[in-house]
């Protein structure tokens, strides 16, 4: 429900709404765009980030929040830490049960390995079930895995690992073509053509879709496959350390959440698939990532020796929601400017393209409330710009945004705001992880035997993710792990050595550089208490 | 500035501000959400709640992510609910009540009582399309059910111990696997991945200096949204 002042606002984007319907909002010059990134992106404020003093990726610069995941001790003291007891004895231990995982377990399955797969939360719990908008792949006539790979690279910043980049566009085909066969729901015309829209940055429109569910469609089928095909899944366990033979990846120390044991597991090959750290709120920004999205792979991987790729570059989603203040920050699917949803500020004018990439687009939006002062202002002081929801239905018939992003329609409903005849008002919100462990084609990290997919991973986005791509990468390069890691695992028939050797290792490295003790990781869930409660709590059940 | 209500968390009374939503206020309780708790975004079901309020008879529902608290509710989350899940494998399956009733003869015992519609919060018309599958109208099914986020409250209340939500993904599965027509130029696509042109035309890229992609890119044709 809107306030009586809000209303008052809301007048202006009404009477300018028709003169602009049509009108043509060009999108921005290459160096314009740099101008624009270069002022306002929070990429490019050199105090959010601390450069690394440990590990691998050490001398490089991340956000300060990542920094004190990296730069973090284990709670558990390699020294002491009894590993011979072996619980779990597998092929392939895959950490991590959102898109990536489901779609490892089910192909390494399929090659004949003995799979295990753990999660800290409930099978499907991740970012791959909030994924709205839809996921890319080149299968019309217009288009092309090149096409494809040209628009990757350009929003990336030519920067994205180009053999990577060649998997993930050149596989999006017969991924799109694997789900249809699965039978996921995505939206069609009546002979089965898929329906599919731009997003930001695209030069054709191939984004396929469910309605506004696009992951979680995509998340219970693949959920519904684990199941059929039982492969063994331990739901509220999660990978606390993993465990070398000094080098390789050799299993992981598992913890259960709920009633707070350690297991030993030992697996020919790890794939982490725990995707990324939108919880860990850099710089206090809101998130719209799932409460599990906490960096404890990124810190395993980091721990066991792992470089990291692009991790000073983190997306924020122009469209999170800034009011009402319940859901702030939860996403506002692009999908919703893909079909028409025009940006307007204060004055209820249009001052960007609503196609731009996302980096550029929610720069845009910072530029328009902090520099030109044309935003508005929430009643809990939140900036933010509007987002003339009710064009869709104007342009494209009554009743569309309703059957199209549902999703939303009934997310604001819920609120006492009908979008279709209301807009709303968005500001960007952290989304995703742009960079990650780094991966080979395989998936394969720089640590033997250990394979990363999804968020984790870093290399495949360049400097910005595209939309509709992190879908697409989630089941590319799940699938890839899976199979390397299974062909590998088939490999390997000298049984593995269960050490923390390189923890030891790190722990020296982490006394040297003088981290605090207190300062442990990984986080697993966010704290969401009050300090109150912090300050009160005690530990009398023994 | 917020108001303090009282809410009761499975009975255990609390005070909070009225502005938070009951998974917030759990949170500002001093609970830390293990279950319960996973997209805080009304897409994964984890936080299906029931509740009651003052004077009310009435059971009401909603996603503690999403719904807020109000002055004397008695809650309870609802993280899990034991449901039957049949395997099989979707190759084998003809998209026809059969199938359905195969799988879940349970859906034979629907008494139409509406029970599952009335508590999901998402509103679907979970005994309709429950209804639909029983006659094979599978297309039906599927289209009703497609916002089901699987929190398992429609199960929780059904008088004939049907699991819902599993045979909606069940008659979605079927549905987009057999009803619908196959994507033509997908199939078309797949083949031109198989020949290996698509390879090819990557292949050339790739080896695209910065520079080069550069102006390509700058260069490229954006299709003109329909």
């Amino acid at each position: 429900m809107y306030t009586p002042e809000l209303r008052e606002l809301i007048k202006r984007v009404e009477a300018t709404r028709q003169a602009r319907l049509h009108q043509e909002v060009p999108r921005l010059s290459p160096q314009d765009k740099k101008e624009l990134l270069e002022a306002f992106h929070p990429d490019y404020r050199a105090e959010i980030f601390r450069t690394l003093s440990v590990g691998p990726s050490k001398g490089q610069r991340t956000p300060k929040e990542y920094a004190d995941v990296f730069e973090a001790w284990s709670a558990i003291n390699p020294g002491a830490f009894d590993v011979s007891k072996v619980d779990y004895d597998v092929d392939v231990l895959i950490i991590g049960g959102g898109g990536a995982g489901a779609a490892a377990a089910l192909v390494a399955q399929a090659q004949g390995a003995n799979v295990l797969v753990v999660t800290k939360l409930r099978l499907g719990d991740s970012n791959t079930v909030m994924a709205q908008g839809g996921i890319q792949g080149a299968d019309k006539g217009n288009d092309s895995p090149a096409t494809h790979y040209l628009d990757v690279m350009g929003g990336g910043g030519y920067l994205n690992d180009p053999e990577l980049v060649a998997a993930l566009v050149g596989d999006g085909p017969l991924v799109i073509d694997w789900l249809e066969r699965l039978g996921v729901m995505f939206d069609k015309t009546p002979d089965g053509t898929m329906v599919t829209t731009h997003g930001g940055g695209t030069s054709r429109m191939r984004m396929h879709a469910a309605r506004d569910y696009t992951g979680g469609e995509i998340m219970k089928t693949l959920k519904d496959e684990v199941l059929n095909h039982r492969v063994p899944v331990i739901e509220f366990t999660a990978a606390y350390e993993l465990l070398t033979d000094g080098d390789a990846a050799t299993g992981a120390v598992l913890y259960n959440m709920e009633t707070e044991e350690y297991f030993v597991a030992r697996a020919k090959t790890i794939v982490l698939a725990t995707g990324g750290g939108g919880r860990l709120h850099i710089m206090g920004f809101p998130t719209s990532n799932h409460y599990g999205a906490t960096a404890d792979g990124l810190v395993l991987g980091y721990r066991a020796g792992v470089p990291l790729a692009f991790m000073d570059t983190i997306q924020y989603h122009p469209t999170g929601a800034a009011y009402p203040e319940q859901i702030l920050g939860q996403l506002v699917t692009e999908k919703v400017r893909s079909i028409g949803a025009q940006v307007v500020n204060a004055e209820g004018n249009r001052f960007v393209n609503e196609m731009e990439t996302r980096d550029a687009e929610a720069a845009a939006f910072i530029r328009e409330c902090v520099d030109r002062k044309k935003g508005i202002v929430t009643p809990s002081g939140q900036p933010a710009v509007w987002l003339d929801t009710p064009v869709i239905d104007i342009l494209h018939g009554e009743g569309t945004a309703k059957k199209r992003i549902p999703a939303m329609f009934r997310q604001y409903f819920r609120f006492g705001i009908d979008l279709s005849k209301e807009p709303i008002l968005t500001y960007p919100t952290q989304h995703y992880q742009n960079g990650g462990l780094k991966i080979d084609v395989t998936c394969e990290t720089p640590v033997r035997n250990l394979y990363a997919a999804g968020e984790v991973a870093g290399g495949i986005h360049g400097r910005n993710r595209l939309m509709g791509n992190s879908l697409l990468d989630v089941v590319v390069f799940g699938r890839r792990a899976g199979e390397a890691a299974a062909k590998r695992a088939a490999s390997i028939k000298k049984q593995q050595r269960l050490t923390l050797e390189h923890l030891k290792r790190f722990h020296a490295e982490l006394e040297g550089a003088g981290v605090p003790k207190e300062r442990t990781a990984p986080m697993l869930l966010p704290e969401y208490r009050r300090t109150e409660h912090a300050k009160r709590k005690a530990s009398v059940l023994a | 500035m917020a108001r303090m209500v009282t809410i009761y968390v499975m009975g255990k009374q609390y005070e909070v501000p009225d502005s938070l939503t009951i998974m917030k206020a759990m949170e500002y309780a001093g609970y830390r959400l293990v279950r319960g708790c996973g997209c805080r975004g009304a897409f994964c079901g984890a936080c299906g709640t029931v509740y009651r309020l003052k004077d009310d008879y009435r059971l009401k529902v909603g996603l503690a992510c999403q719904e807020l608290v109000q002055d004397g509710m008695y809650l309870a989350e609802i993280p899990f609910f034991p449901g039957n899940k049949a395997t099989y494998d979707i190759e084998d399956l003809k998209p026809n009540a059969e199938s359905v009733l195969k799988l879940y003869p349970e859906v034979f015992r629907c008494l139409a009582c509406n029970a599952c519609t009335k508590v999901c919060p998402q509103d679907i018309e979970v005994m309709e399309y429950i209804q639909a599958a029983l006659r094979g109208d599978i297309a039906k099914a599927a289209d009703l059910s497609f916002d089901c986020v699987l929190c398992g409250l429609c199960a929780s209340r059904c008088p004939a111990e049907i699991v819902q939500y599993n045979v909606a993904l069940l008659c979605r599965r079927l549905y987009s696997r057999y009803i619908a027509p196959k994507a033509p130029h997908l199939e078309k696509r797949m083949k031109e991945v198989q020949d290996g042109s698509c390879a090819r035309e990557l292949d050339k890229l790739v080896k695209t200096d910065k520079a080069g992609l550069t102006e390509l890119y700058n260069k490229r044709d954006i299709e003109k949204a329909a």
